[in-house]
């Protein structure tokens, strides 16, 4: 065997190795590709040998070629191989590669999971530590789920360094099946706290990833937060924490209250300038969220602003760009701060580094006013000229539009002059913004009714310039603007000069070299034109030039007829047939003027972009509702196919990651919003007039187009913007001069002529009049418009799924899947066992109001103490009086325990990490348990003893004073009953069972040491009957016991779980069994035996599942299910109560309830309903059972009499 | 989150790439391609950040690089990684790289350049940390890294997982690694000597390598490396 393996590593050395193949690689320079490939045909005959040294070599080779684009997922199997090897050296190799080209879509990856389960529990830490990271990076839903529970047992390693790697993985988990975070939230949060700083990191990691997406579940982890920031020193920690608290506080603004002086401190104190930063960054979150209500807040903001500046003129580009980046988030809230730093920003915008300039770019945006908005434009439109790079320059002219588009063109006061800046953008060669300046000069042109006249004057000089057109269309999104020019010049053809000049040049025959979408825009309005001309041409009796107008349509639209794109097409061929009859008409002298116009007449106005969702819903209209009757099968199947392969191609065109979606979705908004303002075929029939003027409202504002005269109508030719600021300039100061002269008057008119402006704007900014009376129209809502704002939340987001509330206690069904069948194991993972499956309580429908109302209050009061914890901290002085132990809220279905007694958990084994839990109420599933530090925060003289005792019958009974809510409290119950007890040791048990396995059930046994000895070895072994026995360990005999998975020092109690095969579960039975056991102590060990019969009750094979009411009503109708009844007398206990009492101890849930009478519902784990109609009478109970087998439910109700005897 | 992380060199040749995020084999060269393009056209004095590519980006990314020698490290990362804390990981990472790769030449390095920083101060470790690497290391570093990629492989699992980072301690790292790189050994044993020669062998024609690519600068090579042969 040796002599073979030295064998194999002396015929591996003369294989190539990674450095041999690197080196291959880089002496065949000129042949790469064939070098490549030979070495893979030399890799594909290496994977075929036995040898595992060779095999991984292999591996090792292809990952490097993997990083040179070589697609290596046909190793895929081999590199499984080299994974599974015992060698580290080897499994280092094998999860390198996995993780670089594993993922989702790689089928022989399920293959994995044992491997790596057997890699997770190795006794080797690196064999743990590099499958923890291969896994990181090719998670699976399949494998998070079937791996969480092994990897939240290795949270709690005793090795730092394997708890750190499985803390951190736990995101990727999460992420992945979503369901696993509640139940590991309460491990990962006491991680936090772990003593090793790298653990606590990776801790502070994960719930900082996970609180950046959903912050507001985690405001309460806020105090923790505060505490490790105000004593960690690790600035990788701290920078997390800062962050973190960056993304709370706007959701809690008193937390930033509290946040503000430790924060500062840190500024002043902190030498490192990644911590400076975040701190600065962070205080900027607080001075937003506060906005108002700080004292020293100025001072606070006057803090960031300088350090900010010191960072913007330090020499380090890094720190100036991080500066300018942090200086744009004040600016949203705290322009003014900023704004004093104008210079600064101006100056950056000249720096040689594009990042700086692109951040400086964006503080413009705040720093605009109608002042030096135009020198502003003027400054950027000089870099626009010197712009190199096109991303740069674009970046320029999106800029500029929204810097003046901003609020609803607040700073323009010369529309002109931004009609100008628009043309004179167009000259860009190769922008990718074409339609953004089109969308502007269409919206500016629509609402801005005073330019019209101006702008149709410069849209049709653009029409007429070669150089748009002439531009090639693929290089150029520039000619998007003829859209707008020609549309334009359309729609508000009666102001044009000349317009056969225009419409000769929309006829061109180059025009026919634009894309489709804009030949089809020309197409439309040179109808209008044309119209327009017609009613021009008639009006002055000039029947000849009509008609040349005619023929010159005639002539030219037939190129259009031609166009590959069928809106020309199409359009182009009606337009055609049509001026054609105009042409017969105007033979015969009819006048066709009047007719041709009033295609188009009526006004278009500009519909909000949102519009189209807000119209609500007319009542009674279902959407869902069928139209037309679903197509029979036969039918529908035909048509599958088509549909699948619509799938696959939506899949093929869309490979992008979530993000670009929604800039894509944003674009496509964008292009509706256009689309729509354009569409003549959009437009509202009835427009409603109180919102075409918003602004406006009456007769006042009529008088829409008055043009101050200081501004020339029209520019010759080509406008130069920087004209407008010179003129403007001029104007300014010829109104400040008028201005002095008639204060009065003046005042009131300018008052209305900016009241649109009324809130924004600065004091000097309100000395300048804009040059025109704008009247600027609103965009249209339709009537009644969902005031709603609906967000367009990404249904695809990943981390929506991780929006999870964690204060909520865990219900049954959350628990980790667990892979196993045994009930004994190591003793370090005591959250290993067999949970049956309950349905969680709260998903149950409540059908009842008063359940429903019950709930709400529950829900309320949870949240109240919730926030009261956290406003407890968030106080600087303690509240005027602590409230008193919460009264415990009461739910016909949920038990809750008063504070004192033990709190009733769901099977929740990391709930004994949860210290804080027990300031929450915890409705009880159907069993308790008992947790060590559960105890210890309970006041000791409650208990005889300061054990786990569970509670007898007795105690459950014990009234329980509790006056002040308005259903009565319920007294505290357990489900675990003695099973044994010595001098020894005391033995409690519950049975549960679980849906998912119908032959078996769990028995947790609590066993709890009252002697002074050690207890140790401890063994339970039960003789098997036909029916039921112990799931024992692989390969062991009947004969055999199960041991304990733990040992017990004196008067500590564990609980441990052990399965049960059960065949027939009508009948209860009962299963002799023995506790073998040794006791040690000063004197000596002895061995020790405990007998104890177990008792399987038909209620423990059942397992409480909600049933909605008509679910319910259908079983009964059905007729499968057998009846009878029982009926106790002499009971005093309400019937809430008594609900409450048969829900717990016999699983059951409550599907309705009426008054005094019930109906319930269970199913045992093979699958029997059982349902009851409980109805309470003066003194006495009856109960009718229907159930799908009579035995069954004659022992069940048998049962459930004795427990409605005590009551 | 850290997105991706990347090195090239100068001529936009992967030497490493790390993705966290599934793409195509074919994605990912257009991701290289695509960030060597942006970072490439960057002068040397300009900040080092940069807004994220199309293909790796969205808004909410940003790319962190450094510039040494002939090497680009880049670091693709979201919004919840704060920029100077990658830039510091970035440089202590090449930092350990370089010593851990096991060229016995450059593990002198560190050594000789942690007495520059004493001397200079620590303010301007970094300027000084690029300046000497920049002058001494052309070449080197990148012919170490290429040779021994799936080791800075290794040092980078320990300190990044999975998209966040793991480690910042170096100290811990180091630790780390050395036990690994030990239990290799001891697992190779008697049956892995042979191999062992021979690649010791195979390694011993390798500084010829850098040579031939760059006869220009061997003038400053060698004088401050007499020790590579």
């Amino acid at each position: 065997m040796a002599l073979k393996m030295v064998k194999g590593s002396i015929d591996r050395m003369f294989d190539k190795n990674l450095q041999d193949l690197v080196r291959g690689i880089r002496n065949h320079k000129e042949d790469e590709a064939k070098y490549i490939s030979q070495c893979i045909d030399e890799i594909k005959q290496e994977l075929k040998q036995d040898n595992i040294a060779v095999k991984a070599n292999a591996v090792c080779k292809l990952t490097y070629l993997q990083m040179l684009g070589y697609d290596i997922s046909w190793a895929a199997f081999n590199i499984i191989e080299v994974m599974s090897a015992s060698k580290f050296t080897f499994k280092r190799i094998g999860y390198l590669a996995a993780s670089q080209c594993f993922h989702e879509g790689t089928d022989v990856i399920m293959l994995t999971t044992n491997q790596i389960r057997k890699d997770l529990s190795s006794p080797s830490q690196y064999d743990t530590g590099v499958a923890l990271t291969g896994l990181s990076c090719f998670v699976t839903p399949d494998l998070a789920r079937d791996l969480a529970n092994d990897i939240m047992t290795l949270m709690s390693h005793t090795k730092p360094y394997i708890r750190k790697k499985a803390v951190l993985i736990m995101y990727k988990v999460f992420l992945k099946y979503p369901e696993s975070l509640r139940p590991a939230f309460p491990r990962l949060k006491e991680k936090l706290e772990d003593p090793d700083p790298g653990v606590q990191s990776a801790a502070v990691n994960v719930i900082c990833e996970l609180a950046r997406r959903n912050p507001k579940n985690y405001l309460s982890l806020a105090p923790l937060f505060f505490k490790l920031m105000t004593s960690s020193t690790n600035n990788w920690v701290l920078i997390k924490i800062i962050k973190l608290f960056g993304a709370l506080t706007p959701l809690e603004p008193r937390l930033g209250k509290k946040l503000i002086e430790p924060l500062t401190n840190l500024i002043h104190s902190t030498s490192a300038m990644s911590l400076l930063y975040e701190c600065v960054n962070t205080v900027i979150a607080v001075l937003i969220s506060l906005s108002s209500g700080m004292p020293n807040h100025s001072a606070s903001i006057q803090l960031c602003v300088q350090k900010l500046r010191i960072l913007i003129e330090d020499s380090d580009q890094n720190l100036k760009y991080l500066g300018l980046l942090a200086m744009s988030k004040i600016l949203r809230t705290h322009p003014k701060s900023v704004q004093a730093h104008k210079d600064l920003v101006l100056q950056c915008l000249d720096d040689k580094d594009e990042s700086i300039r692109l951040r400086a770019l964006d503080l413009l945006y705040g720093m605009v006013s109608k002042k030096n908005l135009m020198e502003i434009v003027k400054k950027l439109m000089t870099h626009v000229d010197k712009a190199e790079g096109t991303t740069y320059r674009d970046e320029l002219l999106t800029k500029i539009i929204d810097i003046c588009s901003q609020s609803n063109y607040q700073h323009i006061t010369n529309f002109e002059w931004y009609i100008s800046i628009l043309v004179e953008l167009t000259r860009l060669e190769g922008t990718r913004h074409g339609h953004l300046i089109a969308a502007q000069m269409l919206d500016v042109a629509i609402r801005v009714k005073a330019i019209r006249r101006f702008a149709v004057a410069q849209m049709s000089a653009l029409l007429d310039s070669a150089h748009l057109v002439a531009s090639s269309p693929q290089r150029s999104g520039i000619c998007e603007v003829l859209y707008a020019a020609a549309w334009i010049c359309g729609e508000f053809s009666e102001h044009l000069q000349e317009p056969q000049q225009t419409l000769e040049a929309m006829l061109r025959p180059k025009v026919t070299t634009l894309p489709g979408h804009i030949q089809a825009v020309y197409v439309q309005n040179v109808v209008k034109l044309y119209a327009a001309i017609l009613q021009q041409k008639e009006q002055a009796a000039d029947a000849s030039a009509a008609q040349e107008v005619t023929q010159l349509l005639v002539e030219r639209l037939p190129q259009f007829v031609q166009s590959a794109d069928l809106e020309v097409q199409e359009r182009a061929s009606c337009i055609l047939q049509l001026v054609k009859h105009v042409q017969k008409l105007q033979a015969k002298d009819v006048p066709v003027a009047e007719e041709v116009s009033s295609l188009f007449a009526g006004e278009l106005n500009p519909v909000a972009p949102k519009a189209q969702k807000k119209v609500p819903i007319p009542e009674g209209l279902d959407l869902d509702a069928w139209i037309n009757e679903p197509l029979s099968d036969s039918e529908s199947e035909d048509e599958k196919p088509k549909a699948m392969f619509q799938d696959e191609e939506q899949r093929h065109t869309k490979p992008r990651a979530p993000e670009a979606d929604e800039q894509e979705l944003a674009r496509r908004r964008e292009a509706r919003r256009q689309e729509q303002a354009n569409n003549p075929f959009y437009i509202k029939s009835s427009p409603s007039p109180q919102k075409r003027y918003q602004d406006a409202p009456g007769v006042e504002h009529i008088p829409v187009v008055q043009i101050d005269l200081s501004v020339p109508l029209k520019v010759p030719g080509m406008p130069l913007s920087d004209q407008y600021v010179k003129l403007e300039e001029e104007r300014r100061h010829r109104q400040r001069l008028e201005k002095d002269k008639r204060k009065k008057k003046k005042r009131e008119r300018e008052r209305r002529g900016t009241r649109r402006h009324s809130s924004l704007h600065t004091e000097s900014d309100e000395d300048i009049a804009p040059a025109q009376r704008v009247d600027i129209i609103t965009e249209e809502m339709p009537e009644n418009a969902l005031p709603s704002d609906e967000d367009d939340k990404d249904p695809n987001d990943p981390y929506r799924a991780l929006d999870i509330d964690l204060d909520k206690p865990l219900a049954d069904s959350e628990k980790l899947p667990v892979q196993k069948h045994r009930n004994a194991e190591t003793s370090k993972s005591p959250e290993k066992e067999d949970v049956p499956l309950v349905e969680k309580k709260s998903k149950k429908p409540r059908k009842k109001e008063k359940k429903h109302k019950e709930k709400e209050r529950e829900k309320k009061k949870k949240e109240v103490e919730k926030g009261e914890d956290l406003d407890f901290w968030l106080s600087t002085t303690p509240p005027p009086a602590t409230p008193a132990p919460e009264e415990l809220e009461v739910n016909t279905t949920v038990t809750v325990l008063k504070e004192e007694q033990e709190e009733p958990r769901g099977e929740e084994q990391d709930a004994d990490e949860d210290r804080e839990q027990d300031l929450e109420k915890k409705p009880s599933k159907h069993k308790k348990k008992k947790h060590k530090k559960d105890k210890e925060e309970r006041p000791k003289d409650k208990r005889k003893s300061k054990k786990k005792v569970p509670p007898t019958d007795e105690e459950a009974a014990e009234p329980v004073e509790n006056g002040t809510l308005d259903e009565e409290p319920l007294p505290p119950m357990s489900s675990y009953t003695l099973l044994a007890e010595n001098s020894y040791i005391k033995m409690t048990y519950d049975v549960q069972g679980s849906l998912q396995k119908d032959s078996q059930v769990t028995v947790s046994v609590v066993l709890e040491n009252q002697s002074d000895s050690f207890l140790k070895s401890m063994e339970l072994n039960v003789l098997d009957s036909l029916n039921a026995r112990l799931a024992r360990p692989e390969g062991s005999s009947v004969h055999d016991g199960v041991p304990v998975p733990f040992q017990l020092p004196p008067g500590i109690s564990n609980e441990a779980q052990f399965v049960f095969t059960i065949q027939s579960i009508v009948m209860a039975q009962k299963l002799k069994g023995t506790l073998s056991f040794i006791a040690k102590n000063d004197e000596g060990s002895t061995h020790e035996k405990l007998d104890f019969k177990l008792h399987f009750t038909c209620t423990s094979y059942l397992v409480t599942t909600p049933c909605y009411s008509d679910a319910f009503a259908k079983l009964l109708e059905s007729g499968d299910l057998s009846m009878s009844s029982i009926k106790v007398d002499g009971i005093s206990m309400s019937f809430h109560n008594l609900l409450a009492k048969i829900c717990f101890h016999h699983h059951f849930s409550v599907v309705e309830r009426v008054d005094s009478c019930a109906s319930m519902y269970s199913r045992s784990i093979q699958g029997h309903h059982v349902c009851l109609l409980v109805k309470k009478g003066e003194k006495s109970v009856s109960v009718d059972g229907k159930c799908s087998d009579p035995t069954l439910l004659s022992n069940l109700l048998e049962e459930m009499k004795e427990t409605l005897a005590t009551c | 989150m850290i997105k991706a992380i990347l090195i090239f060199n100068n001529h936009g040749k992967p030497r490493l790439s790390k993705f966290y995020q599934p793409y195509s084999e074919d994605t990912q060269q257009q991701i290289i391609r695509e960030t060597f393009h942006l970072v490439s056209k960057r002068d040397e004095n300009v900040c080092n950040f940069l807004e994220g590519g199309l293909l790796i980006g969205g808004s909410d990314n940003k790319l962190i690089y450094r510039h040494y020698a002939t090497l680009y490290f880049v670091f693709c990362v979201d919004s919840s990684e704060s920029e100077l804390g990658i830039l510091d990981l970035i440089q202590r990472w090449f930092f350990h790289s370089l010593e851990h790769v096991g060229n016995s030449v450059v593990t002198v390095f560190p050594l000789w350049l942690s007495q520059i920083f004493e001397e200079e101060g620590v303010l301007s470790m970094h300027k000084v940390f690029v300046e000497t690497l920049d002058k001494c290391f052309e070449n080197v570093c990148e012919l170490d890294l290429i040779f021994h990629v799936d080791k800075v492989h290794n040092i980078l699992a320990e300190m990044v997982m999975g998209g966040m980072v793991l480690e910042t301690n170096m100290n811990e790292i180091v630790t780390q690694i050395d036990a690994q790189n030990k239990l290799e050994k001891s697992e190779a044993g008697l049956a892995g000597a042979p191999a062992r020669a021979v690649s010791a062998v195979k390694n011993m024609n390798l500084p010829e390598i850098p040579r031939n690519i760059n006869i220009g600068d061997i003038s400053i090579k060698v004088p401050n490396l007499p020790s590579f042969k």
